[in-house]
């Protein structure tokens, strides 16, 4: 089953390019957020992962706070 | 074992790694990031050859011009300990051992910590070390810049695009930056300039919601939302106990990147090398680079 990826990120934040790389080589599609101009979003992912660091990475629920790769690994399954 | 371990992958340990590929040296590189403190530069305009570039642009084309060559690299691994034993060099990580006959230590610099109360709790919700990456999280906040040099000011001038009102929080007399910065943080209306000021505390709930100073002998409570911190960075030299340091804890080098130990070559912020720029990390990390390889010929 695919599963449902948002990654919440800003432009500027090289960890947020390197995460989203690595879902692109992985072929794991996933809902781009950018926070810098998403305000919206950007309560939304302050409210949810309760803090303020980019990248967060919301793989079917699970929240990961910036580009841990073992734990987007696990959490994919891949 | 190894020819080269290259510890570190900022401007200097690329430059070094690209150096090292086109020699076909047998080398690794360690690092815990990469692009380092270059990575969270604001905008670059002094760079040769790009008149303009990004912090996260110019990382990028680093590592897109390391990675050309397939280099073997162990990333995300914090270095915990390098030692000569006879010969041998022992790289140890929080993940392994590696051997090699020499090693270029360029492992730069990271943030100073405020060291007052709130500030362990508050990180990373609402107190952060990273203008670059977090900036935009504070559009239209009101936010503190604590520091009054460099980074300080790069932070405040990325911030005036975004934040509604920016409070720089400096400890001594005057800003120490380069002049044309502190202009443009003089001439932004919505920029507040304390100097003499000490930040004494941290607070908010589960967010910042506030900083408490002391300005000229008097306690002050600014209101704020976001909080950067930008006093400085303190070489990461931590795990080379054997290496002789300067009073900085930056290593010492001469003008061939030689440490004390026959070998061990240090290149980029992480040295006493006069002037922390990144045109001259890279430039020292070649030289490094070099200087290994003639070392390693030298004894063959």
């Amino acid at each position: 089953m695919t599963k449902k990826v948002k990654v919440y990120s800003t432009p500027t934040c090289l960890y947020c390019i390197r995460a989203k790389q690595f879902l692109k080589d992985n072929a794991v599609s996933f809902q781009d957020i950018d926070v810098s101009v998403n305000q919206e979003a950007a309560q939304e992912m302050i409210k949810s992962s309760g803090q303020m660091g980019v990248p967060v990475i919301d793989i079917d629920g699970e929240l990961i706070v910036g580009f841990d790769k073992d734990r987007i690994k696990k959490a994919l399954g891949i | 074992m190894y020819d080269l371990i290259i510890i570190g992958a900022g401007p200097a340990g690329i430059t070094a790694t690209v150096y090292a590929a086109r020699k076909k040296m047998n080398f690794l590189v360690i690092s815990g990031d990469i692009g380092g403190q270059a990575a969270w530069s604001g905008d670059i305009e002094n760079y040769t050859g790009y008149q303009f570039i990004t912090g996260p642009e110019l990382s990028s084309k680093f590592e897109e011009h390391m990675r050309k060559y397939g280099i073997a690299m162990k990333e995300g691994e914090s270095v915990l300990d390098i030692k000569k034993m006879d010969d041998r060099i022992i790289v140890k990580t929080d993940k392994g051992q590696y051997e090699s006959r020499t090693a270029i230590i360029a492992s730069g610099k990271r943030s100073r910590e405020l060291s007052v109360p709130g500030e362990k709790e508050f990180k990373n919700r609402g107190l952060t070390y990273c203008a670059t990456c977090d900036g935009p999280l504070f559009a239209g906040k009101d936010v503190a810049v604590i520091g009054g040099g460099n980074s300080a000011l790069d932070a405040a001038l990325q911030l005036m695009k975004i934040a509604r009102r920016i409070y720089i929080v400096n400890i001594v007399s005057h800003l120490t930056g380069d002049s044309i910065m502190i202009e443009k943080v003089h001439e932004s209306d919505i920029v507040t300039v304390m100097n003499n000021a000490r930040v004494l505390e941290i607070t908010g709930d589960r967010m910042v919601s506030g900083i408490r100073i002391r300005c000229d002998g008097e306690d002050k409570r600014i209101p704020v939302e976001g909080i950067f911190v930008e006093i400085g960075l303190i070489p990461n030299s931590y795990f080379a106990p054997d290496i002789e340091k300067n009073a900085l804890g930056e290593i010492k080098v001469d003008c061939h990147n030689r440490t004390n130990i026959p070998g061990i070559f240090a290149a980029g912020d992480v040295t006493d090398v006069p002037e922390k720029q990144i045109i001259i990390a890279a430039g020292e990390g070649s030289k490094a680079s070099l200087s290994a390889f003639k070392y390693l010929n030298q004894r063959r």
